[in-house]
């Protein structure tokens, strides 16, 4: 009778490391993927938001390659935000990332070799790896331009040619300063992300309490107003702040950054038909956007013409 | 000014007591009863020169916590495991020397983990009052603004200053929108990179 009860509800459960199942208030699913789960938590203290993005095994594959995948991925996706963290001293730098906060590659792993009984019950959450990071506040590129165009929609026909004109103009800024992170990612980062896309590209408004204040609360209270009235276009105020770095690598390949303008500039047609048009001449060829934003851009947008002739593969195996 | 804290995500039961002392004139004598393995001495001794503030130390009791629940301590307990948690690499004795108490310890931050239920505010408090010789601080972020020393903490942890380049340039915006040149930013990005190289320790 418990048996029966109990296996649905361990299914419907998400996956969930320890020591986070202790964890009061029990952190808040956000979002899934293929790989990841992501949880609003804390770090430390109630009061430092932060990210977990917790990678369940998979049971499907061999224990073993099982758990050098998920250490490979997590400690990758760790990497390359401790490097691109390293930038942030630079007073020009552009391209923001969330702090790595703690991390487990693998959940199972152990060293005083103590036998299955002696580590407990809590070994029952299987074997995974976790990363704890930043939590960045804002909105993403994705969510705010939706926002503008249900403005526009709304009152587009309303407004005056000049307000509309501006609106317009800032969202080309906005794709310009999009152009620009990519570009100081490419080139002072040395790193290519792999999955650009306008979600995974936040805003973050420059408030004075943005660090170490739970400012989480107005925040979404503010997303469930902008929903109801797209009266007032969207606030594009703020610093560009690139996540999910799962799939990054470390490259300075000209075709590997060629890719990955490629991708983004597919996400962003099919995500932003209204805005599809502008992508070109502001997120890539504006000198304040990609092609201004460091010296080898010129060669990369040209190897660039050569992957939408093709695709995103260039070996034709796999 | 022994001060109890829990960290989010450990359990209930698990308080950290944690004190700062100033001038501290028995730094040495401490390093004896460690270096001896006293138990009425097991303290994370923390040269408080090495902390920038209390989220890195913090982060340390924290990653320390976990490998102790997961019973992977490298090092005798959680408590010298607190100190190794601070090194960005592998080498035990090297963390010890760099991050713990040494006889030219002037600050030092004490913190003890109630892994028993003996151990108490009072008990632990008494028991330092009689054997750290110096002047109770506040454990908070200004205090380690007065302690750390912060070249040598780029140093251990390896990371370039860029602070210099800074001083020459007028302090504009750039265009990702926000003001520059803040001596608080620069100490918030030592601080993040300083919590991705303890947390990548030991990563291979």
């Amino acid at each position: 009778m418990i048996s029966t009860t109990s296996i649905p509800q361990r299914e419907a459960q998400p996956f969930l490391p320890y020591p986070f199942t202790e964890t009061q208030p029990p952190p808040h699913l956000v979002t899934q993927g293929a790989e990841a789960l992501l949880y609003r938590t804390h770090f430390l203290t109630p009061s430092t938001a932060a990210a977990l993005k917790a990678r369940p095994s998979k049971p499907y594959r061999h224990p073993t390659l099982d758990a050098r995948l998920t250490k490979q991925r997590v400690l990758a996706e760790a990497r390359v935000l401790v490097k691109l963290s390293a930038l942030a001293s630079d007073p020009d730098n552009e391209v923001k990332v969330p702090a790595v906060f703690n991390l487990e590659w693998d959940a199972a792993r152990k060293i005083n070799g103590l036998t299955e009984d002696q580590r407990g019950a809590r070994r029952t959450t299987a074997a995974g790896a976790w990363l704890l990071m930043e939590w960045i506040e804002g909105k993403s590129v994705k969510d705010l331009l939706r926002e503008w165009d249900s403005w526009f929609m709304a009152t587009g026909s309303t407004a005056s040619p000049e307000e509309v004109q501006a609106q317009v103009e800032a969202v080309k800024r906005l794709l310009r300063r999009i152009g620009r992170a990519v570009g100081a990612l490419h080139s002072k980062g040395g790193v290519v992300h792999g999955d650009l896309t306008t979600s995974n590209i936040m805003v973050r408004p420059a408030t004075n309490s943005s660090t170490s204040n739970g400012s989480a609360a107005p925040t979404i209270d503010e997303n469930a107003q902008a929903d109801d009235m797209p009266a007032r276009p969207p606030n594009f105020e703020g610093e560009i702040v690139l996540i999910d770095f799962g799939l990054a690598t470390q490259s300075v390949q000209d075709e590997d950054r060629a890719v990955d303008l490629y991708v983004l500039e597919r996400a962003f047609g099919s995500t932003h038909p209204r805005q599809e048009g502008q992508f070109d001449a502001e997120v890539l060829q504006s000198q304040e956007g990609y092609r201004g934003s460091y010296k080898g851009a010129n060669v990369v947008l040209k190897r660039l013409e050569e992957v939408r002739l093709r695709g995103r593969k260039k070996s034709m195996i796999g | 000014m022994l001060q109890p804290i829990h960290l989010a995500h450990t359990p209930a039961d698990l308080t950290l007591y944690v004190a700062v002392y100033r001038e501290v004139e028995n730094a040495s004598s401490l390093k004896q009863q460690l270096l001896a393995g006293n138990t009425e001495f097991e303290y994370a001794f923390i040269d408080a020169s090495m902390i920038l503030s209390t989220k890195q130390a913090l982060a340390a009791v924290f990653r320390a916590i976990n490998d102790y629940l997961n019973h992977r301590l490298k090092s005798r307990n959680i408590h010298s495991e607190i100190v190794f948690c601070l090194s960005p690499n592998n080498n035990i004795g090297e963390a010890f020397r760099r991050f713990g108490v040494s006889d030219a310890t002037k600050d030092l931050l004490v913190i003890k983990v109630a892994t028993t239920p003996d151990v108490t505010l009072e008990s632990v408090g008494r028991h330092l009052s009689t054997h750290v010789q110096g002047q109770e601080s506040p454990f908070d972020d200004a205090t380690f603004r007065a302690t750390a020393d912060l070249d040598r903490i780029r140093k251990v942890y390896k990371i370039s200053s860029l602070a210099p380049k800074a001083t020459g340039r007028k302090p504009s915006t750039t265009s990702n929108g926000i003001p520059n040149g803040e001596n608080m930013d620069a100490t918030k990005n030592l601080e993040v990179q300083i919590l991705g190289l303890m947390a990548l320790r030991g990563a291979t």
